[in-house]
């Protein structure tokens, strides 16, 4: 089995997909209240991207002959998994902090900056 | 048969994407985040990176969404505003903005089509734990360093956040 058979799947198809789950994770930063909402879109968003990454480095691999681009488009969504780690970490803890000051995760709430 | 499990697994994520947004229940939103994960980690598989569905199941579903679901239970978060609630022009414009993204994405997605249809995969092992875990122990060095620093004041960050300093400790 020739490599063009193992993987026929366009890469566009791909990049297709990101496009709509980018779509639909702005939607739901924009239109949600609730911060847990919001943060689970903004995963939505990430992943999005790092399927574009995905979608970009499977097609590098392909015509271009070198596998250090392929490489390279895949240590971008490695890091880019370890930022949003991060980032959950860090943010989740905030939501902590308001729900002890507010009662409450609603983003329209945490409307005074300062303690 | 590859295009159809493509299919099937985008089918699923934007399946669950939709119900990670939309319903009110926080819960439900995570456990819907879990499935869409678990697709794109199939659709990574079918794109020959190995390393990249691994550590999107474990790192992701395993650890990053536990995190959220520690978070919910912690805070007893029961149903909260519905989709969409709020002032009704921001929500119109943020439909229209985002439909906007998605149409101009997609277009230039279209216009990249007719240069390759189906695209050849390239080296068979470029995708397994080997040369990313070479890559990143020798051209990324730097950036492969920086993370850990950066992940050491995420947790940092987090701690000090979550510590009460109602009289005594900071």
């Amino acid at each position: 089995m020739t490599p063009a058979e193992m993987v026929p799947v366009p890469y566009t198809w791909v990049l297709a997909l990101s496009a709509v789950l980018f779509a639909i994770g702005a939607v739901g930063v924009l239109l949600r209240r609730n911060g847990i909402a919001i943060f689970l879109s903004l995963e939505i968003m990430l992943n999005s991207a790092n399927l574009a990454f995905a979608a970009f480095a499977y097609r590098f691999a392909a015509g271009h002959a070198t596998a250090a681009a392929a490489l390279d488009g895949q240590i971008f969504v490695f890091f880019i998994i370890a930022v949003a780690a991060a980032e959950a970490a860090v943010g989740l803890a905030l939501f902590i902090v308001l729900h002890r000051l507010k009662d409450s995760i609603d983003v329209d709430r945490a409307n005074i900056l300062r303690w | 048969m590859v295009t159809y499990v493509f299919l099937a697994a985008a089918a699923l994520a934007v399946i669950f994407a939709i119900l990670t947004v939309v319903p009110r229940n926080p819960m439900t939103n995570v456990l819907s985040l879990v499935v869409l994960f678990f697709a794109m980690a199939a659709i990574f598989a079918i794109l020959g990176m190995d390393f990249l569905a691994a550590i999107q199941v474990i790192v992701y579903s395993g650890a990053t969404l536990v995190l959220f679901l520690f978070v919910i239970m912690l805070l007893n978060i029961r149903k909260v505003e519905p989709f969409g609630s709020g002032r009704r022009w921001q929500a119109f414009i943020g439909t229209l903005v985002t439909a906007g993204i998605g149409a101009m994405i997609l277009v230039i997605a279209g216009l990249l089509l007719p240069e390759h249809g189906a695209v050849l995969p390239g080296v068979a092992e470029v995708g397994t734990a080997i040369p990313i875990g070479r890559a990143l122990l020798s051209t990324h060095l730097f950036a492969f360093e920086f993370i850990t620093l950066l992940l050491v004041a995420a947790i940092v960050g987090a701690v000090y956040l979550g510590s009460r300093d109602d009289n005594d400790s900071g």
